[in-house]
């Protein structure tokens, strides 16, 4: 008889509650990702700013000569979430690109969805797998930027004067998460091909700035801007922020173009993700 | 026996693909253990799966999986139930166990409990020594068998197999077969095979749902549709020197004989009045393209069961009467490829 029968056994040991499956996707990507050593490069170069960005804090708390030159104010956080908008680019393309263009191009839907896992689920876990990563490179610094003030000060003065500051770095890096993940998330879902995917989401960035630019060049003013995603997030910012805008476009409009993005992303989404691809 | 209750119910459902139906107003129950879903390419055997397992709502109709009623409890029969696709499916990225005991995480299972099973059902399918191979680089045949692991890994009350040989060389495909059918009679695990491959069917399941065109064309234990209502004997025999001849093709076309059964018949006035004999009594007479004929004889109401040797009786009977030599005479044996021609209305 053998030690250990390495045949077919039943299973009568626990299982999680329904509804619950997302987490599994969440922490299989994240895994996934952290074992790349390429993006593990790329998620460290993103950190860069933020020790300059502590520097900063550091000098103007610590050295009086500096206070002046590098004073920090609610603008230096939303500037450094600004800063951040190269690497959250890069970050969106190297995760988002494949993330359900690669389960299309496998077949992996049809494996995905008839496990006890709703379609929503799905998407949820998918979309949260890139925002993870967006929120450690845009949201997490941010708030440990402000950790460092405290710190560096000494006291809650600054953080008395500016409440707003805590809620307003975490909405505004989680309104950023959301409509970068769940743009390139719907885009993902359009192709078998991740490559084409970062080309195209490559093209929606970078199209909609040069629309924008050129009908800056032709009105002599900034009333368009809401024509380009960046202008419409920047301008958010500035609201979130209560700085003043950089741009005439009113900011209820970039907020209205980017709860549309998200919108459009979802009813993209929900069209592309089935277990079952029917051609009519 | 008690009755036991059907692990899957379909009631008067339709699917329809835009204009396309793949379902049409089917109604049928699979009963426990091993099922076949027989039919041609694009008969709806997949979408019938689909269907069952919540990825494509009917649009009329209902159904019911393991007691669950579909359309209100898909989460709930996707827990219980196993799929093995019919294309390659994987998780990509992925080595086999990995791939495995994450399809285990998504069912429900912690994931230690997971990686253990993973690695058990590797083993089982045979998979074991290249459970850290990435997936991507299996062969075609390495893959049904991962497709098959991870369907199993949740340990399912039901399993639906999507042609679970497709692209396997006979080797693999007698190994996947044996698989399928020590789970469902050695581990009580419910299958239901969908398969074009009637030797497939009939080699793992002993029930049998046959479709055609998003119908049901026939269904029952594979035992049962095999009997016909009567019993079919295989003849040859031979007309003695002497016996008058006549224009014996016309008359072969008639009876079914083909060309080669005919020659070998030597047709004439006594092999005519052989036949007619043979009809008078009630007996069907089919020519086979194995120089043999095939004769139908029907059940006897008031004898029912004895065919065998009332029919040879009176086989042998007309032929003496006839002055035909019976050469050959055996009871033949209907293949499920019968049952299959007969339902999908094939000759």
């Amino acid at each position: 008889m053998p030690i250990h029968d390495q045949g077919y056994r039943h299973y009568d040991g626990e299982r999680s509650a329904l509804g619950r499956r997302w987490i599994v996707i969440v922490r299989a990507g994240v895994r996934t990702m952290f074992g790349k050593k390429p993006f593990m490069g790329l998620l460290l170069l993103a950190w860069v700013p933020f020790l300059g960005r502590a520097g900063q804090i550091y000098f103007s708390t610590s050295v009086p000569q500096a206070a002046t030159l590098l004073r920090v104010s609610p603008t230096t956080f939303l500037d450094f979430l600004g800063q951040q908008n190269l690497w959250v680019f890069f970050i969106t393309v190297y995760v988002g690109s494949g993330l359900i263009a690669n389960d299309r191009r496998a077949n992996a839907l049809q494996i995905y969805l008839s496990k006890p896992l709703m379609r929503s689920e799905y998407i949820f876990g998918k979309l949260a797998v890139l925002m993870v990563f967006l929120l450690l490179v845009t949201g997490v610094p941010g708030l440990l930027l402000l950790l460092l003030q405290i710190l560096f000060t000494g006291n809650l003065t600054f953080f008395r004067d500016n409440s707003h500051l805590l809620p307003a770095i975490a909405l505004f890096s989680f309104v950023q998460a959301l409509t970068f993940s769940s743009t390139m998330l719907a885009l993902s879902s359009l192709s078998k091909s991740s490559r084409y995917v970062a080309i195209l989401y490559a093209a929606v960035i970078f199209l909609t700035q040069a629309i924008y630019a050129v009908l800056r060049q032709v009105t002599g003013g900034t009333d368009f801007a809401w024509v380009s995603l960046s202008a419409d997030m920047t301008q958010l910012g500035s609201a979130i922020f209560r700085v003043p805008p950089q741009y005439t476009t009113p900011w209820p409009l970039s907020l209205a173009v980017i709860a549309g993005l998200i919108v459009l992303s979802g009813v993209v989404l929900e069209r592309r993700v089935r277990g079952v691809e029917i051609v009519t | 026996m008690p009755e036991v209750d059907p692990v899957v119910t379909l009631d008067n459902v339709t699917v329809m693909y835009g204009r396309q139906a793949a379902l049409r107003d089917v109604t049928t129950a699979f009963p426990a253990g091993a099922v076949g879903l027989l039919g041609p390419n694009g008969a709806g055997k997949s979408s019938m799966i689909k269907c069952l397992l919540g990825l494509v709502a009917p649009s009329r109709g209902r159904m019911q999986v393991l007691g669950l009623d579909v359309a209100r409890s898909a989460l709930q029969i996707r827990a219980r139930v196993g799929y093995m696709p019919e294309t390659d499916s994987h998780i990509p990225g992925m080595n086999a166990v990995s791939f495995v005991a994450y399809c285990g995480e998504l069912a429900g299972l912690p994931r230690v409990d997971a990686m253990q099973r993973a690695h058990e059902v590797l083993f089982y399918v045979g998979l074991g020594e290249a459970r850290y191979r990435n997936v991507e680089t299996y062969s075609t045949g390495m893959k049904q068998r991962i497709k098959l692991a991870q369907a199993l890994v949740h340990d399912p009350d039901l399993v639906f197999l999507d042609e679970p040989t497709n692209g396997m060389d006979p080797r693999g495909r007698d190994e996947m077969l044996e698989l399928v059918r020590d789970l469902a009679h050695a581990k009580n695990v419910n299958v239901i095979v969908s398969s074009h491959l009637l030797p497939d069917v009939e080699y793992t399941c002993s029930h049998v749902v046959v479709m055609d065109k998003g119908q049901i064309a026939t269904e029952g234990p594979i035992a049962g549709l095999k009997q016909p209502r009567g019993r079919v004997f295989e003849l040859r025999f031979k007309i003695p020197a002497g016996a008058g001849m006549s224009a014996g093709a016309g008359l072969s076309a008639d009876a079914g004989l083909s060309a080669s059964a005919g020659r070998s018949a030597v047709a004439g006035i006594t092999f005519d009045a052989f036949l007619e004999q043979l009809r008078v009594a009630g007996l069907e007479c089919h020519a086979t393209d194995d120089d043999v004929m095939r004769v139908f004889v029907p059940d006897d109401p008031d004898n029912p069961g004895n065919t065998v040797n009332s029919g040879a009786r009176d086989i042998f009977r007309i032929a003496a009467a006839a002055r035909v030599q019976i050469r050959h005479l055996r009871p033949s044996v209907p293949t499920l490829e019968d049952v299959f021609a007969r339902a999908i209305g094939e000759e």
